[in-house]
């Protein structure tokens, strides 16, 4: 009986251990995505989450509070923008200053094909 | 007819690209902070640095016209270069200067202020770094100059200069 009781313990408490620690990994896989997205701004090259840096690290630590306390993906970018600007963000807003960044791709492509279609099928 | 309306489109293509570098040459390719001039600091709670006690940075900053937040660590050397201008500016000015320590221990920040002096009229502390990414801030040394309204009307990254604070009595008077 006494055996039976401490079996059921240990699994119980097993299970437990485990569930923890999935929703440990759950927030830092969520920190990994966002920091994933956002530039060091204080070393060349490299993104949050790739950086060792002061910077880099407090602000995982600042993204994983938010996730905890609730925060979306894109609060938690609304307000760093809000604090450091766009160049935070890798991915740029689409806006006027930008359009033909955007937009010049597009051209080319349906340029290119409009070329094809005219080889293709006028010739 | 046709042949040279293609090449002549080729040659424009490379022209509009070759442009387009062009004029990216010149631009400065590293990070400058955009203007904060005239945000809202983000309200921030603390403790202080020697009486342990709880502060709410609202509470401090509307209590006086104007208030400098410094960001220092005992370990960041232009911190200690910059020291001296604080003093200065505390000892001629009646400007309310709050420290920030950035990422310190404590024993190291209070030896820190022992031997080059207290220029803060409170020291709060930011083990972690995350009270300063809050702010804005990228690092040590740095720094908000705010009014009573917690707007801030300036912001220095990087140690502050003799002008810095030529211009910071400016303003203040």
């Amino acid at each position: 009986m006494m055996n039976k009781i401490k079996f059921i313990l240990f699994i119980s408490l097993f299970i437990l251990c485990f569930q923890k620690l999935t929703v440990a990994n759950n927030f830092s896989s969520e920190v990994d995505k966002i920091s994933k997205n956002l530039r060091c701004l204080i070393c060349q090259g490299q993104s949050v989450y790739d950086s060792q840096s002061d910077f880099a690290i407090s602000m995982k630590l600042l993204i994983k509070n938010k996730i905890e306390n609730g925060e979306t993906e894109d609060q938690i970018y609304d307000y760093l923008k809000k604090q450091y600007g766009e160049w935070i963000v890798y991915d740029p807003e689409f806006d006027k200053k930008n359009l033909i960044l955007w937009g010049f791709p597009l051209i080319l492509f349906i340029f290119g094909g409009l070329l094809i279609y005219k080889k293709v099928f006028i010739n | 007819m046709k042949k040279n309306i293609f090449y002549l489109s080729i040659l424009l293509f490379f022209a509009f690209i070759f442009t387009i570098f062009y004029a990216g040459l010149d631009k400065p390719n590293f990070y400058k902070p955009e203007e904060v001039k005239n945000k809202i600091l983000e309200e921030f709670t603390s403790t202080e640095l020697f009486s342990n006690k709880q502060f709410n940075s609202k509470d401090i900053i509307e209590k006086n016209n104007f208030t400098l937040i410094n960001i220092w660590s005992s370990w960041c050397i232009p911190c200690r270069s910059e020291h001296a201008i604080l003093m200065t500016l505390s000892e001629k000015t009646d400007l309310n200067i709050i420290g920030l320590n950035y990422k310190d221990k404590k024993n190291n920040a209070i030896k820190f202020l022992d031997e080059l002096g207290d220029p803060f009229s409170k020291n709060l502390i930011d083990p972690d770094g995350i009270i300063s990414i809050s702010l804005g801030a990228y690092g040590v040394p740095e720094s908000f100059l705010l009014n009573n309204k917690s707007r801030i009307i300036r912001k220095y990254i990087g140690p502050l200069t003799s002008d810095n604070i030529s211009e910071i009595i400016k303003i203040i008077q």
